[in-house]
This record gives structure tokens, C-alpha cells and sequence, in this order.
């Protein structure tokens, strides 16, 4: 599903935020991304989602080498990968509904198939009575499932969460870890960047640690 | 709070599982392998136009979100349309009066004095027969002289004279389709060269230089046009940069989840498409009103040249012509916005 070959990244100016990374992720699988601040957990999620560009080395996503894709095939890699960013990067101009809907949008799915998968993705995340409401009313922990919601509504092959319960409390935060479980259930390969290690402890996935830009220990967590 | 959530997703699951139009997550293994997010053939053509159907409809509804900002942008738009389209319906009526003069158009022969009158009717026979000319009136020198006492008030001292100074005249009427002032004047250099005519005059010369005029006039209104389209062009570039500016998250969130270039540039595109219809349409209001206001005062002058001349309106033509101007200037200057400054916006 996302296989990592000796990948490095080294920004302009000649910080090297990641160096000599080789991993993989089997298809339904689910690990946890974990490491001090500015290990490169952020840089890592980004070279898959094509935020960033790898310097070297080799990245493949459900079997397409992202290094020979170009300025123009980014949009059609992004759409078959889910992710959700600690500030849920949500659109305040619009409601929940048309939040989560935008994928779907920008596709062009016809009006009732966008309705039909909103409300399921909604219903997943337990928001189906807010679809109408503006993001700003919902708690902390509601507007990140509508970023959740967002990421799934387009059915991706793969879930990306860079510190998903960044700014929750530890009771929301199992929420959320519970949600990613059941799609992982369903199949969807999950990878999940945090530092909350108490948090993921007792999950029972895999733990990539990155330590200053290498990959440390892949051992399953304790 | 968290049993509850958990209940409502397994719920849901359960949902999906029986229905498989709402099983999102299930599907997957059917889409693995080459599997496209691009959508094949017929469908992918109707979502092309669902997309832009969504892309027209959402650019007017965020200009109706800011009626007043909207507004003010349309209405400079549309005032510099009307100013080349105004000065165009004025032009084109001055045009409208000066080919009434047209027909007017007379050219005298002044015949040298030697002349017998029978000579001169042979020659204004003759001419008569030519397709240049409509008609040839014959005035004798007698006549011209009668003529000339009656309207002068010099009778007394015309008699004191021994012979009549006054040559004969052919007034010479050229055919309507000969008597622009190119045709005229060929017209008139071979009328010259019969021995009998001492002079030949164009009595409208100066139709020349109204036609020189209106010349310049309508190269004047061209060059306007062309400065007021470049304003035009600015003010929507501005106004879409503004706009891109402004939805700076919202384009960077687009292109997170997978929003191509284009889906991106639509809405801004039309957007300035419909900045251009309503300041056309502005514009063709304020022409239309402006002409409204000179009718009258236009209508009473030429009642006092016993004339019954009307203002003519924007034509079907140039109304076509200022919509699609308008159209193609706001997608124009949006598309010059939208290609700068788009490609700056990447997530980060």
C-alpha cells in the first residue's frame, strides 16, 4: 500500500529533515507515527501527500511511484488519500455539509450521490444532526470529525492524521483513536502521526519512531 | 460520549454493509489496482458540465453574498463600456443625417461665354444620358440674369450695363449611388474637360471635410474604446486578484483534497465573465437612457429644419457586440489574474 524506499528530504538551506527512511504499510493496516517535535513525523505525511517532494529516494502509494508524478497528477494522487491535519484546516464560510462535501465536489459527483455519501460519512463521525450548523458553533472535538468526515467521504485507499488529537483532552482523544480504529476495520490503511504516547500505548499498532529524520525502531509498541 | 460514538459508527457500518451505495469503505478492494479517482466516459462529460453549471452559479451567488463591493466594480465597468458605445450611436446618427445630404449633392457647370444656348442644351441632353448623372437643369444666362435681379435688389445697376455678365449654367444632379464624395469628384474632373464648360464646381465641398471629420471621429471613438477596454481589462484583473487573495485558505484546502488547477481557476473565470455581462449591461442601460434624455431636445431642433429626424438607438448589432465585448474583457483580465497569482498558493 505505501512503500518508503531509502527517501530523504532536505529543505533549502541544507536542513535535513529526513534521511535514509525505508518502511512499508500493508494494505489495512494501521500504525502510529511517533517522535519528538521536529523529527520529521509532519515532513513524512506530506512527502505522501505530495505537500513536499522527496529529495531522494523512492515513495509508492498503492503501487503509483510518486516521483514520476508531475505538477498536473497531484490532484488525482491527493484524491484517493484522506487527510486530517491538527488544525482540521476546515472551510468557516460554509456549512458542515458542504465542508465534508468538497471532495465530492471537486470531482463533479452528481448532487444526490454527494448527498447520499455526505450523510453516510457524517453519520459515521456521529455529526449527522449538525450537517446544517457552521463549523465555528461545534466543539473542538466535533470540528475535528468533520475533518475526519471529509477525509473519508471520498472512500481513500489511505488515512493520513498528523496529530489528530493535537488539541483535545485525552477523553476526546480516545474518541477519535476509536474512529480511526473502525475504518480501519473496514480496510483502509491508517497512518497516524502523534507524540501522545500514553495515548497509543495500549492500541496495540505498529509504532514508526523517528529520531532527528531516521527511523529508529520499528518494533511493534509496548 | 465515546461508547456512544463508537455505537453510532458501528451503526453506520452495519448501514453500509446492507446498502452498497453507502458503503464507502467496503468497496475498496474493487478499486485497488489501477483504479482512477478520474471518472470514465459518458459520466465524466456530465460531471464536466455539473462542474460548470456549480462554477457559474457559485461566482454570481459570492457576488450576491457582496451586493455593494459587487456593484461598485459592475458600474465603473459598465461606465467605461458606454462612453465608445454612446459616442458609436452618435456617430453612427451624424452619419445617418450627412447621407440624407448626400443626394444634395449638385455639381454646377459655369459654360464659357461663347455658348449658344441651343449648344448648351445638346450638352445638357448629352450628359443626361450618361449612368453617373440623374439629371441636368439648363440656365440660361437671360434666366440667371433675372434670376440674379430679382434676388439681389442690384436691378438697377445690372441695367446700366451693355451686355449680360452672367454665364449659362448646367446644374448637374449625380446618381444617388454616384454621389459620395470619392465618385463625385471623378465625376467632376471628366465634366471639366468638355470645351464648353468653363468651370465646374462641386457645390458640396465641404461635405468632404464632414466626411474628413467624421473620420477622425470614428478613429477617435476606436482609439477610446481600446484605452477604455484596457481600464476594463485592470479593473477585473484587480478584482479577481482581490478575490484570490481573499479565498487564500479556501484554494489551499481545495488543493489539499485534490482540486485540480482548473476546478480552482473556474469560479474566478466566471466570475470575471460575469463582472463583463452586467457592466455590458450597465452599460447598454446608461446609452439607452442617455439617448432617452437627448430625444426630445434632438426631436424639437430638427422640427425647426422641418425635419422629422429621430435619435436611433443601440442597434441589435452593437448590443450584441458590447455583451460579447464585455464577456470577452472580463474573461480576459480574470484569466490574467487567475494565472499569476493561482500557482503562488500551494500547501504548505
Amino acid at each position: 500500500m505505501l512503500q518508503f524506499n531509502n527517501v530523504g528530504k532536505r529543505y533549502p538551506g541544507g536542513h535535513e529533515a529526513l534521511n535514509g527512511i525505508t518502511m512499508s504499510l500493508e494494505q489495512g493496516e494501521m500504525a502510529f507515527l511517533t517522535g519528538h517535535s521536529g523529527a520529521g513525523k509532519s515532513t513524512l505525511l506530506k512527502l505522501i501527500a505530495l505537500i513536499e517532494r522527496a529529495s531522494s529516494g523512492q515513495i509508492i502509494v498503492n503501487g503509483k511511484n510518486l516521483m514520476r508524478i508531475g505538477r498536473r497528477g497531484i490532484p488525482y494522487i491527493r484524491r484517493k488519500i484522506g487527510v486530517i491535519f491538527q488544525n482540521n484546516k476546515l472551510l468557516y464560510d460554509r456549512t458542515v455539509f458542504d465542508n465534508v462535501a468538497l471532495p465530492l465536489v471537486i470531482c463533479g459527483h452528481h448532487h444526490r450521490e454527494i448527498q447520499r455519501r455526505v450523510r453516510a460519512a457524517l453519520d459515521k463521525v456521529g455529526l449527522l444532526d449538525k450537517e446544517r450548523q457552521a463549523p465555528v458553533s461545534l466543539s473542538g472535538g466535533e470540528q475535528q470529525r468533520v475533518g475526519i468526515a471529509r477525509a473519508v467521504v471520498n472512500r481513500p485507499l489511505l488515512l493520513l492524521a498528523d496529530e489528530p488529537t493535537g488539541n483535545l483532552d485525552p477523553d476526546l482523544s480516545r474518541e477519535i483513536m476509536n474512529l480511526f480504529e473502525q475504518f480501519n476495520q473496514v480496510g483502509v490503511t491508517v497512518l497516524i502521526a502523534t507524540h501522545d504516547i500514553d495515548l497509543i500505548s495500549g492500541m496495540g499498532h505498529r509504532r514508526l519512531i523517528l529520531d532527528h529524520g531516521r527511523l529508529i525502531d520499528r518494533s511493534p509498541g509496548h | 460520549m465515546s461508547k456512544q460514538v463508537s455505537q453510532r459508527v458501528q451503526r453506520a457500518g452495519a448501514i453500509s454493509r446492507e446498502e452498497q451505495s453507502i458503503a464507502p469503505l467496503i468497496s475498496h478492494k474493487a478499486r485497488i489496482g489501477g483504479a482512477s479517482a478520474r471518472i470514465p466516459g459518458a459520466r465524466m462529460l456530465t460531471s464536466y458540465f455539473v462542474l460548470h453549471l456549480q462554477a457559474l452559479v457559485f461566482s454570481l451567488g459570492r457576488m450576491w453574498r457582496n451586493p455593494f463591493s459587487s456593484f461598485m466594480t459592475i458600474a465603473v465597468i459598465g461606465i467605461a463600456l458606454a462612453l465608445p458605445s454612446g459616442l458609436h450611436v452618435i456617430l453612427k446618427n451624424v452619419q445617418g443625417i450627412s447621407s440624407g445630404w448626400e443626394n444634395a449633392t449638385q455639381i454646377s457647370l459655369f459654360l464659357k461665354s461663347e455658348v449658344a444656348d441651343e449648344q448648351a442644351l445638346n450638352l445638357a441632353r448629352d450628359l443626361e444620358t450618361m449612368p453617373e448623372i440623374s439629371s441636368v437643369k439648363f440656365l440660361s444666362s437671360t434666366d440667371a440674369l433675372d434670376e440674379f435681379r430679382q434676388l439681389s435688389g442690384f436691378g438697377d445697376a445690372l441695367n446700366a450695363l451693355d451686355e449680360n455678365p452672367l454665364p449659362s449654367l448646367l446644374i448637374v444632379q449625380p446618381a444617388s449611388e454616384f454621389s459620395a464624395p470619392a465618385r463625385v469628384g471623378h465625376l467632376l474632373d471628366r465634366l471639366r474637360t468638355h470645351s464648353e464648360v468653363d468651370i465646374a464646381q462641386l457645390d458640396m465641398e465641404w461635405i468632404k471635410r464632414l466626411y474628413a471629420l467624421m473620420e477622425i471621429g470614428r478613429r477617435g471613438v476606436l482609439v477610446l474604446a481600446a484605452i477604455l477596454a484596457m481600464a476594463v481589462l485592470l479593473i477585473v484583473g484587480n478584482t479577481i486578484r482581490l478575490a484570490i487573495q481573499n479565498r487564500r485558505d479556501e484554494i489551499e484546502v481545495q488543493k489539499l483534497i485534490g482540486a485540480t488547477d482548473a476546478f480552482i481557476r473556474r469560479p474566478f473565470l466566471y466570475s470575471g465573465v460575469w463582472h463583463g455581462v452586467l457592466g455590458a449591461l450597465i452599460a447598454w442601460m446608461l446609452v439607452a437612457i442617455s439617448l432617452w434624455l437627448l430625444n426630445g431636445p434632438v426631436h424639437r431642433l430638427s422640427m425647426l429644419y422641418d425635419s422629422n429626424f429621430r435619435l436611433g438607438s443601440l442597434g441589435f448589432g452593437a448590443s450584441a457586440l458590447l455583451l460579447t465585448t464585455g464577456i470577452f474583457l472580463g474573461l480576459l483580465g480574470a484569466w490574467a489574474a487567475v494565472g499569476k497569482h493561482l500557482r503562488e498558493i500551494e500547501p504548505g
